[in-house]
């Protein structure tokens, strides 16, 4: 830019100010475009200044960040677990497996229960998806996707569907037939379209919504029978990898989870995103809303699982042992939120005690990472699922 | 190696695969391990005799499970057990007599991983690495070298594969032959069982797990191809494309001027917000657990048992009857969402609310939950219907909104939507929990199926009709006074 004694090409009007001179074919955003050189100069200037802009927009961005972490501390006055010393510590847990699926063929990656409390679906990385009866263990249906990793799977609201995807960037919902012999897949319908892989799904309050997460760094919300998008979530700088609705009847949010370690809360209706939380040191996992809606944990790649209240817009409480290394890939609260299960990557669950920080049972059994982890509809149970390509029921 | 990547961080060179995850848990395996191996801190790592020979630079299972009982506070010997025998699948630590990766509480002898084979540098090694390898160790004749059957099986499938370029293998390993003849016997020893763990990692035993298989979630964002380490002795398989999981990026991760300024807006917001104090958060999460802990089976042993315990559904059967349970009936007074949620709670609430006529306004409720789960191309019928029967001039079920909600309802309608009602349906949520909602609890329905007033049989029936009897008189009477109102003014 600084040399100014180069051999002009073409001699002609200036595509800026128009005057008759020696023009420089330069590109501007790939676009070839004639500029002389006094108004290349010009161009060249005002970029300094836009990117000097940028640099004063960062600073203000930075101090307001100090700010609000000041403001939010204020508030700050005591920690949850020593206001829980005063509530009695739980019992001593017998938790065992009581049931095991086995059946898959690969890595199981996902799982989600029927409302009827014991039928779930279950994903897995050797492209089936298969429903269950959990409690006799019998499988009921079974479908092959045409990829390998389904990420992602969902169980419809009346218990006549499933939702699933993964490497092939789509949702597709599946109708369960009572039919045994006919064929699931032909009737198979396409949904939700990403440009990256589905990490999660989930039905809204009913069978005609889906709210969907994904590796393009988006959410959602897609019509089913139209297949059209009714809004898109914008904010996360890297994949999206989970998910989940806020469980109130009146709710119209939901919280997200990414590669960008932040955990999003969003608007159904605007599509905004209203709160943000960035703490955790490494990929977010998996989110999952505390029972009242109040407040909502995470599992992290970082090896912790923290609690974020949405009234003081931080966070509460860290779940971590110097003794647990692997991140913790999914969690989920018992039903009345005091217990959190975390299945972690060296293969274990971790119970904890939400309100008191401390672990309160290690569960053995897995033979691979534990990749999902989920609790029945009424709190009797929970289902994990493992690379080592089985299901098991805990209670 | 914490020590390191802090020096790594002053000097200002962002390693960008330090934040990956897998990473992360190396280092901290890392750390574990550079103070196993402390001189003072650490465990004996000794010489052991063992019939005529030495077995060097060796350490007892039991003796690591001490110790990491001791310095991670762990109570449990199975846990320290369990994060032995990952480590040790990881990489980090091997028995020496056994190809399998686990950590035995015992005199079973163990050694460390050198840090050249470590996990943490990006190995990849290919199949001819791993060929000349098995080939190499078919050339030493000593009996502790002799390969297990599945490496056996491994060496013939390899032997087929690169047919081809079978002689240029053979010659690798007799060159690595060459070079380790050089070494000195005790470093041999040491060296040849550091490199048998790594490739005990690497090509695993059958049965056993992969700790080298990758979240393919997370493959992508391996920034560095270069990092990468391929080969053991120094050789590139030409023959192998770049691996698939090595695709740059595809995100920018550089802030546009737009990005930043959101984001200013955004903490701009989140300022003007009105945050709870802690104590109280903890205060509140504290009472909704305490007030649920019956109702958690993890934590309240439920009454009949718990299916999947007990092997009985009488559990669901009662769960899934009309005739609700005293608890049951109990949660409903928790919050209106958790009568809402119960559809025998749901239906208790609307008789009520007919009782008092003012059942429309859980009626509207309910018809704009059902909007929303509406497909979308019969949202906009069904959200004219609503208006024409709650809100509408001379609506049957007309429903009272303040004038404000009223407008912007009506203007909503001009492009009805999923949405269009949200204002007005806040607005009788509000008008349900603060005032019939209350009265519900309080009423003679609700207590007595709170405090399961069992009436005997014959009674019931007498004393339902009469209450119908009472009820309907009641009814008659009192829409005779509302008339009588309205025409008198």
């Amino acid at each position: 830019m600084c040399d100014q004694t180069f051999l002009a090409i073409t001699f002609g009007p200036c595509d800026n100010c128009s005057q008759n001179k020696p023009l420089m074919n330069i590109y501007l955003k790939n676009e070839p475009i004639n500029y002389c050189s006094l108004c290349v100069e010009l161009m060249a200037c005002q970029g300094l200044a836009k990117g000097e802009t940028i640099h004063t927009l960062k600073a203000e961005s930075e101090t307001l960040k100090t700010k609000l972490e000041e403001e939010r501390a204020k508030l700050h006055d005591v920690e949850l677990h020593q206001v829980a010393e005063k509530i009695e510590a739980l019992g001593q847990f017998v938790m065992k497996t009581r049931r095991t699926l086995k059946g898959h063929g690969n890595k199981v990656l996902c799982v989600d229960w029927c409302r009827d409390k014991r039928r779930i679906v279950s994903s897995s990385q050797d492209g089936k998806v298969i429903v269950w009866d959990a409690y006799t263990t019998n499988k009921e249906h079974a479908v092959t996707m045409p990829c390998t990793w389904v990420m992602a799977c969902a169980y419809a609201p009346s218990g006549c569907a499933v939702a699933c995807g993964g490497l092939d960037n789509k949702c597709s919902v599946y109708p369960l037939s009572l039919d045994k012999n006919e064929n699931l897949a032909a009737k198979k319908k396409s949904v939700a379209m990403h440009t990256n892989y589905l990490s999660s799904c989930s039905f809204t309050n009913s069978d005609m919504q889906i709210l969907t997460s994904s590796g393009d760094g988006t959410c959602a919300l897609w019509d089913v029978e139209s297949g059209q998008l009714l809004q898109s979530f914008h904010g996360h700088s890297a994949d999206v990898l989970s998910l989940n609705l806020a469980p109130s009847e009146t709710g119209n949010t939901f919280v997200s989870g990414g590669c960008d370690k932040k955990a999003n809360v969003w608007d159904m209706r605007s599509g905004q995103n209203v709160q943000s939380f960035e703490t955790h040191e490494s990929d977010i996992n998996s989110v999952k809303y505390y029972p009242s809606g109040d407040a909502f944990a995470t599992g992290s790649d970082d090896a912790t699982c923290r609690l974020y209240d949405l009234r003081a817009d931080r966070e509460v409480a860290i779940y971590s042992k110097e003794s647990i290394i692997f991140g913790a890939s999914s969690v989920d609260f018992s039903l009345s939120g005091r217990l959190l299960f975390a299945g972690y990557n060296d293969y274990t669950i971790n119970v904890w005690d939400v309100l008191k920080g401390t672990r309160v049972a290690i569960l053995f059994g897995h033979e691979n990472r534990v990749s999902t982890v989920r609790v029945s509809p009424d709190g009797t149970a929970f289902c994990s699922g493992s690379w080592d390509n089985t299901l098991r029921i805990w209670a | 190696m914490a020590q390191a990547s802090q020096e790594q961080g002053a000097v200002g060179i962002a390693d960008p695969d330090e934040d990956s995850p897998n990473m992360i848990a190396y280092r901290k395996i890392e750390d574990i391990i550079t103070r196993l191996q402390d001189e003072t801190e650490g465990v004996p790592v000794r010489t052991v005799k063992s019939f005529l020979s030495k077995i060097p630079s060796v350490v007892t299972g039991s003796d690591i499970v001490q110790w990491m009982m001791k310095n991670l506070n762990i109570d449990d010997p199975a846990e320290a057990i369990h994060i032995g025998s990952l480590i040790a699948a990881q990489g980090y630590m091997f028995p020496i007599s056994d190809h399998v990766l686990t950590l035995k509480d015992d005199g079973t002898l163990y050694r460390f991983q050198a840090p050249y084979f470590w996990p943490s540098n990006c190995w990849e090694p290919e199949n001819t690495d791993y060929a000349i390898y098995l080939c190499k160790r078919t050339m030493q004749n000593k009996t502790r070298l002799e390969l297990a059957d599945y490496e056996a099986e491994n060496l013939a499938r390899l032997q087929r594969a690169f047919a081809r370029k079978w002689e240029f293998i053979f010659m690798q390993a007799e060159a690595q032959v060459k070079i380790d003849r050089k070494k000195d016997k005790t470093e041999r020893k040491i060296v040849d069982s550091q490199e048998r763990a790594f490739w005990d990692v690497h090509r695993p035993v059958p049965g056993c797990v992969n700790t080298t298989e990758m979240d393919i979630r997370k493959c992508r964002r391996l920034k560095n191809p270069q990092r990468v380490k391929k080969s053991v002795y120094g050789v590139v398989d030409d023959t192998q494309t770049q691996s698939p999981v090595h695709t740059p990026s595809q995100q920018s991760g550089k802030d546009t001027r737009e990005d930043v300024e959101k984001e200013i807006l955004f903490l701009n917001t989140q300022l003007d917000r009105h945050c709870m104090k802690m104590s109280k958060v903890a205060e509140t999460l504290m009472i909704y657990t305490e007030q649920y802990l019956d109702y958690d089976p993890f934590v309240t042993l439920p009454d009949p048992a718990n299916p999947w315990i007990s092997d009985d559904v009488t559990f669901w059967e009662l769960e899934a009857s009309k005739d609700p349970s005293q608890p049951r009936v109990k949660k409903w007074g928790f919050s209106l969402d958790e009568a809402l949620k119960d559809p025998v709670g749901r239906e208790q609430f609307l008789k009520f609310l007919e009782s008092e006529f003012s059942s429309e306004n859980l009626l509207f409720w309910l018809a704009v939950q059902d909007l929303k789960c509406r497909p979308l191309q019969e949202v906009a019928a069904r959200a004219q219907e609503i208006w024409q029967e709650f809100l509408a001039e001379g609506a049957p079920n007309a429903i009272n909104l303040d004038s404000h909600s009223y407008e912007r309802t009506s203007q909503n309608l001009k492009d009805p939507g999923r949405y269009s009602f949200e204002d007005a349906q806040d607005h009788i949520y509000k008008l349900m929990k603060s005032d019939s909602y209350p009265r519900f609890l309080r009423s003679n329905a609700y207590q007595d199926l709170l405090l399961a007033r069992k009436k005997p049989e014959t009674e019931q029936g007498r004393r339902t009709s009469l209450e119908k009897f009472t009820r309907s008189v009641g009814k008659s009477l009192t829409s005779k006074r509302l008339t009588g109102l309205m025409q008198s003014s």
